[in-house]
């Protein structure tokens, strides 16, 4: 097996783990995308409800989570090793430099809009899904069976300017990773072809950096102005 | 032309550089970047002085000697040109330039603007090269190539391996070089027998060379005096891959 360590311990293999792991987050981002839209229903919650306990108990669901949870952790970890990596081969800096001239901002601050997503996911996961898991969250009743209220965890949380503004902040931060990410983590496989790359970076550019982060931007707004009686 | 030059002196590898100034004032813009360095060593021995050491050979673009960080971009502000082919009528009268040697781990400074670029060299060593026995020169046409392959090896063989690709990735990263010599052998047939080691043995003595990961940032592309694609990357990529997978070579 010298040769499977061998290779994921490569710099290209390095590669190979974080594009993985970043396009599985990715497919992830448009199911919970999808499944969250259920906040849109102004039912009182009840869709949002209910999709959340399908979520919670579905075995397959569950299964894949745990997947999403290790890929997180790796790529983040992976992400670490890598970037410690990058920053020793070169040991002295230059005294000036214009990476400006010659590369894209996202594609060069992946790390720093990383460390942003991973903070947020941690602050995101605390608030929602250790709650739901771990924490008191009130339930409501529908055609007489019991469901955990997670859409009133969401109106509290929501209902904060703050916390809304936050969300906004790291969705931008989200869309700028995914603008480069979505499509160099193809690369990273060797899958360039004149024929699909265009493809893939069209929709890394425009679904997964602008589509999905302005969905998800938009759930805290649209709870905050509901909750607040604006809308 | 009055030019002010902030240049790198660093004695040799174990003694910390910085950055000096020079001024000249009567600059030619039709000179070379590298002939307005040779007036600055004409006027710095005449005073007594250490003259800049950098690397330069051929002058005319081919070579892959030249290699200098000038005003924050490898070879200078121009694209597609080695500092050689780089001429003063790209600066404005009375500009500063910062001039710096190539940045990374793998090329230490050997003094100034020179660096020590044989990590290429092992690495080319490892196995950018076609196993052939000696002998009389084979026929032309024996082998078939298909022009838009043998037009795809020529660019990835248009690398003259200068480094500015390592020296303007965030990274100092060599793929786009090493892709390069892979791609280009990987795709022609005389190559292609020795592929999978080829590609496992040149990523090897890349890393350990000491080489950073690829970002797909794409400056070295840009940055490139050949403007090598970021193709050849995908395609290492994906021969590495491939090589790993199916290799005889159990061992790593």
């Amino acid at each position: 097996m010298a040769w499977v360590t061998q290779t994921l311990s490569s710099s290209l293999g390095r590669k190979v783990i974080m594009s993985l792991t970043g396009l599985f987050l990715s497919t992830f981002l448009i199911v919970h995308m999808a499944g969250n839209l259920q906040l849109f229903k102004g039912d009182g919650g009840r869709a949002f409800n209910e999709y959340t306990y399908f979520m919670t108990h579905n075995p397959v669901i569950m299964t894949v989570s745990y997947l999403l949870y290790t890929s997180i952790l790796v790529h983040a970890l992976m992400a670490f090793v890598l970037t410690r990596h990058n920053q020793a081969s070169r040991p002295v800096k230059y005294a000036y430099s214009k990476p400006e001239a010659n590369s894209d901002w996202s594609s060069r601050n992946m790390g720093i809009l990383g460390t942003i997503l991973l903070l947020f996911i941690i602050i995101h996961m605390r608030t929602f899904w250790y709650e739901m898991h771990f924490g008191s969250v009130p339930m409501a009743e529908y055609d007489g069976k019991q469901y955990k209220d997670l859409y009133a965890v969401v109106q509290v949380a929501f209902g904060e300017w703050w916390y809304v503004l936050l969300y906004v902040i790291c969705m931008g931060a989200l869309g700028y990773h995914l603008a480069h990410g979505f499509q160099s983590g193809f690369q990273s496989l060797g899958v360039r072809h004149k024929k699909y790359t265009p493809l893939i970076e069209a929709l890394g550019k425009y679904f997964f950096a602008i589509i999905i982060p302005l969905a998800f931007a938009a759930m805290p707004i649209y709870v905050f102005l509901q909750v607040h009686h604006i809308i | 032309m009055k030019i002010n030059l902030k240049v790198w002196r660093q004695k040799n590898n174990n003694t910390p550089g910085k950055l000096v100034e020079y001024h000249l004032d009567n600059v030619s813009e039709d000179m070379s970047f590298l002939e307005m360095f040779d007036v600055l060593n004409d006027s710095l021995t005449r005073k007594g002085e250490d003259p800049v050491t950098f690397d330069h050979d051929c002058r005319e673009g081919i070579c892959g000697m030249c290699s200098m960080y000038i005003n924050g971009r490898a070879h200078g502000p121009q694209t597609g040109a080695t500092t050689c082919q780089l001429h003063m009528r790209s600066f404005n009268d009375g500009d500063t330039i910062v001039v710096e040697p190539w940045r990374a781990r793998s090329f230490p400074v050997i003094k100034d603007l020179m660096v020590d670029r044989s990590a290429f060299d092992r690495i080319i060593q490892s196995g950018g090269y076609v196993s052939v026995n000696t002998g009389s020169a084979r026929d032309a046409n024996e082998i078939l190539v298909p022009r838009t392959i043998a037009d795809e090896a020529m660019d990835a063989a248009a690398c003259i391996g200068c480094g500015a690709c390592v020296a303007a990735c965030k990274n100092a990263s060599a793929m786009l070089f090493v892709s390069a010599k892979v791609s280009q052998l990987a795709i022609l047939p005389q190559g292609h027998s020795e592929h999978k080691e080829r590609a496992e043995r040149m990523v090897a003595q890349m890393d350990a060379e000491g080489f950073g990961a690829c970002s797909f940032t794409g400056a070295c592309s840009v940055e490139c005096p050949k403007s090598i694609s970021l193709d050849h990357i995908a395609r290492m990529n994906r021969e590495y891959l491939g090589a790993k997978l199916s290799s005889d070579n159990v061992q790593g």
